[in-house]
């Protein structure tokens, strides 16, 4: 059965500074959404909470996956029940290796199901990050570098992508994943967005640009203003966004009162 | 208002005497000269005054709660052997090869393993006792006359008077150990234990080595005042780690010298894991042009522990380089200090110093100081430093948790690797997992 996601007039602040004011949105496991908007519309907000961010206080709504309560969760168990964030600013960790924080993270899960699991053997680890760097057309010495220390912003977001392709979420949500990179890499990141997505998992692209959407198409579109999404459509009113820009959302926002 | 007084019955000072000096030297048949270096230092150490709080060195670090008539009286010979000294003190630092090993329990030498291919090479790895009389052409020059000196402080002569043990290494000219050198002092009674190393590396000669600090739980006070001096000669080369982990009970009072000659190179791991207070002045003094001297301290202090790392890198000639990274975390109540100086002597050109110290706070109760200095009496130089300090951040533990990690094991893996750029400068596996599981420990505990 595929997952859904469901989002319900959720309002979040930051030190009482509200930042959502009431989000609708449903994603199924499956559909590819992109969310966009101006910068400090709230769409790393929605992020960082989706993922279970401690710094935002949600003061009304609630957040369902598969009809349960997202919100009650730590950000470990959201992750083991399936969402994955690709971040926007992925932090460096020194002295935690790519393929250390991979193996923990995988281990998690199975330890997760069953306690008693000795988690995955190393055989078998290096077989899955060697099938899906090269996948993703990443070097192998990547995985012996300390987590995303010293990367540049092509490879910090390469890296995002690699874990999402090895922990095999069901909900993806990317950041911004676009921002900064140049067309090779961003066309390398949505081959692997695109591989990914599908049947398996859905995905809500955040982005403030329509390029991505070239290569990642959605099949819905989201524009967040002040925290509220504002208009919904397919494919087209990401066109609409790049020909007018926000704008013509910002008119007709004031227009509505 | 509290008023917190003394108990009236707790001594100030260590209870020793000039009789202990005569009585420690002659029940050992030591040469002459080593009985009248004592008594000379003996005599230092009377002039000198108990360490107070108004010296800039000691500010921080109150030790008067040590009760003497518990810590000074030294550690009886009774006639415990290596059976009680933790396995893992005596793994072999390297895959399953036998280095040179030896053992001290409660200042008394249990074991020494030295292999042939060591005297073949003309070294000596002999316990400071035996070296004294046999070695005197080599151990007198250097003992406690050129890097660690009497004078340097109140428990620095209190050491050279009354050192009740000790490691001597002789390293001769061009000759390069291959294998590891491992030394033990292990405690199992409360009490005063003084243990020294000496280590002279020669011209061109190189060795490596380690030497652990550990002691078993006890009821009442220990004290350890020790004394490190690494005199590495010419182009020599000598990667020396330093472990400590006395029981919750000790109070260590250190000098820790080393000097480097022209050309000649240091790696120094200092770590500090044990013990109720811990004061260590760690030195390095780059003597010759182009020596150089990288020295990494990693300290964890939980619960009452106080560390105090008073360091200080000397540049007296050109050319010369001193990496310095002191890297800690306390949690609970513990409190840490780190006090760093780069000197130079005036005219010393082309000299590039780096002093950094990093610390980790755990705790809101814990407390930390770092304090770095400068005093630079030359032009064309380099020199750099840094103290930090940061709390268990929530972005990383965020980030790691929101792969599946939980809180618990994301935290550890955060402190992990705050450490692990230091464990990757100890040249022995066993030795860093043995650390890494220490810190673990402490972590988790």
């Amino acid at each position: 059965m595929g997952a859904t996601l469901e989002i319900r007039n959720l309002h979040v602040s930051i030190e009482d500074k509200p930042i959502l004011r009431g989000v609708n949105l449903t994603v199924h496991q499956g559909e590819t959404h992109a969310l966009m908007g101006p910068n400090g519309s709230g769409k790393s907000t929605l992020a960082n909470v989706l993922a279970g961010h401690p710094a935002y206080e949600i003061t009304d709504g609630e957040v369902l996956l598969d009809g349960e309560s997202l919100l009650e969760l730590e950000a470990d168990e959201r992750s083991r029940a399936g969402i994955f964030l690709a971040f926007q600013y992925p932090v460096s960790i020194p002295g935690i290796t790519l393929a250390n924080f991979l193996r923990q993270a995988i281990n998690a899960r199975m330890k997760a199901e069953n306690p008693d699991s000795k988690g995955i053997s190393i055989p078998e680890f290096r077989r899955l990050m060697k099938e899906k760097m090269d996948f993703l057309h990443i070097d192998h010495a990547f995985a012996g570098r300390y987590l995303n220390e010293g990367f540049s912003g092509g490879e910090k977001k390469r890296a995002e992508i690699l874990q999402m392709a090895v922990l095999n979420p069901r909900l993806a949500i990317l950041d911004e994943t676009d921002s900064g990179l140049d067309i090779d890499a961003l066309r390398v990141v949505a081959e692997g967005v695109n591989k990914l997505k599908g049947r398996e998992m859905g995905a809500l692209v955040i982005t403030h640009y329509q390029r991505i959407l070239n290569y990642i198409k959605p099949d819905y579109v989201h524009v967040m203003f002040q925290g509220q999404i504002v208009e919904s459509g397919g494919a087209d009113l990401a066109l609409k966004l790049e020909e007018a820009g926000y704008d013509w959302v910002r008119a007709k926002q004031i227009a509505h009162g | 208002m509290v008023v917190r007084q003394r108990r009236p019955n707790t001594p100030e000072t260590p209870l020793y005497t000039r009789a202990d000096v005569e009585r420690l030297s002659v029940e050992r048949r030591e040469p002459e000269w080593l009985h009248h270096s004592r008594l000379a230092a003996w005599e230092l150490y009377e002039e000198i005054p108990m360490p107070s709080l108004k010296e800039e060195e000691w500010r921080r670090t109150d030790y008067r709660h040590i009760r003497w008539n518990e810590a000074s009286p030294l550690v009886a010979q009774n006639g415990a052997g290596l059976d009680v000294v933790p396995q893992y003190n005596l793994e072999p630092l390297i895959g399953s090869e036998k280095g040179g090993l030896m053992v001290f329990v409660d200042s008394k030498l249990v074991h020494a393993d030295i292999p042939e291919t060591l005297r073949r090479q003309g070294v000596i790895f002999t316990d400071l006792q035996t070296a004294c009389r046999e070695h005197e052409a080599l151990v007198r020059p250097n003992l406690m006359t050129k890097a660690v000196r009497p004078g340097d402080g109140k428990f620095a002569a209190l050491h050279a008077a009354m050192w009740t043990h000790g490691v001597f290494v002789y390293v001769p000219r061009h000759k390069a150990v291959d294998i590891p050198l491992h030394v033990v002092m292990y405690n199992t009674h409360p009490g005063a234990t003084l243990g020294h190393v000496l280590v002279v590396v020669e011209e061109n000669a190189q060795a490596t080595m380690l030497v652990d600090y550990a002691s078993s739980d006890v009821q009442s006070q220990s004290s350890y005042i020790g004394a490190t001096e690494l005199l590495v000669d010419e182009a020599a080369n000598l990667r020396f780690v330093e472990l400590q982990d006395w029981n919750r009970e000790t109070f260590e009072f250190s000098h820790k010298r080393a000097l480097v000659g022209r050309e000649g190179n240091l790696d120094w791991v200092v770590g500090t894991m044990g013990g109720k207070l811990v004061k260590a002045f760690i030195e390095v003094d780059l003597i010759g042009q182009g020596a150089a001297g990288r020295v990494s301290g990693m300290f964890f202090a939980d619960k009452g522990q106080l560390f105090d790392h008073d360091t200080q890198q000397n540049h007296n000639a050109p050319l010369t380089r001193s990496d310095l990274l002191f890297k800690g975390a306390a949690k609970d109540r513990a409190r840490t200090v780190w006090q760093g100086m780069i000197k130079s002597l005036p005219k010393m050109q082309k000299i590039d110093g780096f002093q950094a110290n990093r610390n980790l706070l755990l705790s809101e109760d814990a407390r930390m100081d770092g304090i770095p200095g400068l005093e630079i009496e030359a032009d064309d130089v380099r020199c750099t430093h840094a103290a930090t300090f940061g709390t268990l951040e929530d972005v990383p533990v965020f980030y790691l948790m929101s792969r599946g990690i939980t809180r618990k094991d994301a935290e550890l893996m955060v402190i992990q690797g705050f450490f692990d750029e230091l464990l990757e400068r100890i040249p022995f596996e066993g030795v860093r997992a043995r650390l890494h599981d220490a810190l673990e420990a402490k972590i988790v505990g």
